[in-house]
């Protein structure tokens, strides 16, 4: 038996069919076509196929399909906006935070989660809160550079849009 | 890998959960937060022929006050106890033990009710629940955590009961649970929880055996005036833990003596 599971991917609606046994990330790779949540471990600990879902860092590989009905998905397909990179994305790049980029987009998502409940961590809270990201190439040394710089720039474009506003209203 | 297939329904309340699960019959469980579940299903370990979802049900997601007793909605995720001002208040133990379980997506999705009928003996909820006279509250009767946890995997929940509410006393005196492994997402090697409690300690190990265990001797050891080294010797009484990958049973022993003598030292 099939079910209806309409969802907001990246901020597109889609509605599918599906089997109740098809895993979130097969659902975003296979049917949805969205490649970027890579599979990893296959057993919810590496945290490769972390997306966001209503804002909160999940494990693709650890939930059905069926059970995002209704809710808004955000992949690392949704982190780019008007062709400019994410943040994060720009200080992994700058940073060198990965190597052979395999878990890059789990990190990033697990980054971002961080960052929205913490956006001036500490390096123990990078750590502590990247705790569910597995890498095999970098030593985690230029992850942790790449999630400060990116804290430092979403902070200070914040800083930036304060003042703004504050300027915009002292005139 | 790709889980066996399965029959699918969403509850919106606890009584149409359970006349799911009575529709289904014993090859039918329960999906709250899936972080056990789906993992042994996608190895095939577990073969449901049908998962009753019971995520929508809004009113097993609760956090309540209840004189000197905290009542927890078998929904509630770890993100919302390790985050709790009640809890941090009420049962900070709890609130730590919550933020040490698995990793921030696991603790975005895990629920205490699944790890309480899950029942796994390297579960920290267990620990904690039978150490201080918790009682779980289930769609049909209360049942006191002592006699809750029989056997590895194992409660008297029948096919059709699920876990509603977890019902905890209020204790915010020192506390401290030490959960030993190698990475930090890892479940506990050995785990051990120190709660001063009416006068008294409690004192509570996870994973050496088949259910989560209360140190008993050792609670009446400090009772009696025991340094902590000295009363933590005390921890490894009578347990049979079985070896694993990670640790031998001797292993298992050592840490439970150790870990006992520094969540004491360490309760603050």
């Amino acid at each position: 038996m099939k079910h209806k599971v309409a969802t907001t991917v990246n901020g597109r609606r889609h509605e599918h069919e599906v089997e109740a046994r098809l895993l979130l990330v097969h659902y975003l790779r296979d049917v949805v076509g969205l490649t970027g949540t890579h599979v990893g471990c296959d057993t919810s600990q590496c945290g490769a196929c972390t997306i966001l879902v209503d804002g909160n860092a999940v494990k693709s590989c650890t939930m059905f399909a069926v059970q995002a009905e209704g809710k808004s998905l955000t992949t690392i397909e949704g982190m780019a906006k008007d062709g400019e990179l994410h943040p994060l994305q720009q200080a992994f790049w700058d940073e060198h935070g990965l190597q052979c980029g395999y878990c890059t987009p789990g990190f990033i998502m697990a980054a971002s989660y961080l960052l929205s409940q913490n956006p001036n961590p500490t390096e123990d809270e990078i750590r502590k809160g990247l705790e569910g990201n597995l890498c095999r190439c970098t030593g985690y040394v230029n992850i942790i550079k790449s999630v400060q710089s990116a804290a430092k720039a979403m902070n200070g474009s914040k800083a930036k849009a304060g003042e703004h506003s504050a300027a915009a209203r002292r005139s | 890998m790709i889980p066996a297939a399965f029959e699918y329904a969403k509850a919106s309340s606890v009584e149409e959960a359970v006349k799911l699960l009575g529709k289904y019959g014993e090859d039918a469980k329960v999906l709250a937060g899936g972080h056990s579940l789906i993992p042994l299903m996608r190895l095939r370990l577990a073969q449901p022929k049908a998962l009753v979802d019971i995520n929508g049900i809004k009113e097993l997601d609760h956090i309540k006050e209840d004189g000197s007793k905290l009542r927890i909605g078998a929904l509630t995720r770890h993100v919302t106890l390790q985050n709790s001002n009640v809890v941090k208040d009420k049962l900070p133990l709890l609130a730590e033990v919550a933020g040490e379980v698995g990793d921030n997506q696991v603790r975005n999705m895990g629920t205490i009710g699944g790890v309480v009928a899950h029942a796994d003996a390297a579960g920290d909820y267990p620990t904690i629940a039978l150490m201080l006279d918790a009682e779980i509250v289930t769609n049909r009767r209360t049942i006191a955590a002592k006699d809750f946890f029989t056997d590895i995997f194992t409660t008297p929940l029948e096919a059709d009961e699920i876990v509603t509410e977890v019902v905890f006393p209020v204790a915010n005196g020192p506390h401290k649970y030490i959960k030993f492994r190698r990475r930090l997402f890892d479940w506990a090697i050995v785990g051990a929880a120190a709660q001063k409690m009416n006068g008294g300690w409690r004192i509570g190990l996870t994973n050496v055996g088949s259910t989560p265990v209360r140190a008993k001797a050792v609670e009446e050891a400090l009772q009696k005036g025991a340094k902590p080294e000295e009363a933590a010797q005390q921890a490894s009484e009578g347990l049979n833990p079985s070896g694993d990958l990670r640790a031998s049973p001797e292993y298992k022993k050592h840490l439970a003596r150790v870990l006992t003598k520094r969540a004491i030292e360490q309760a603050g």
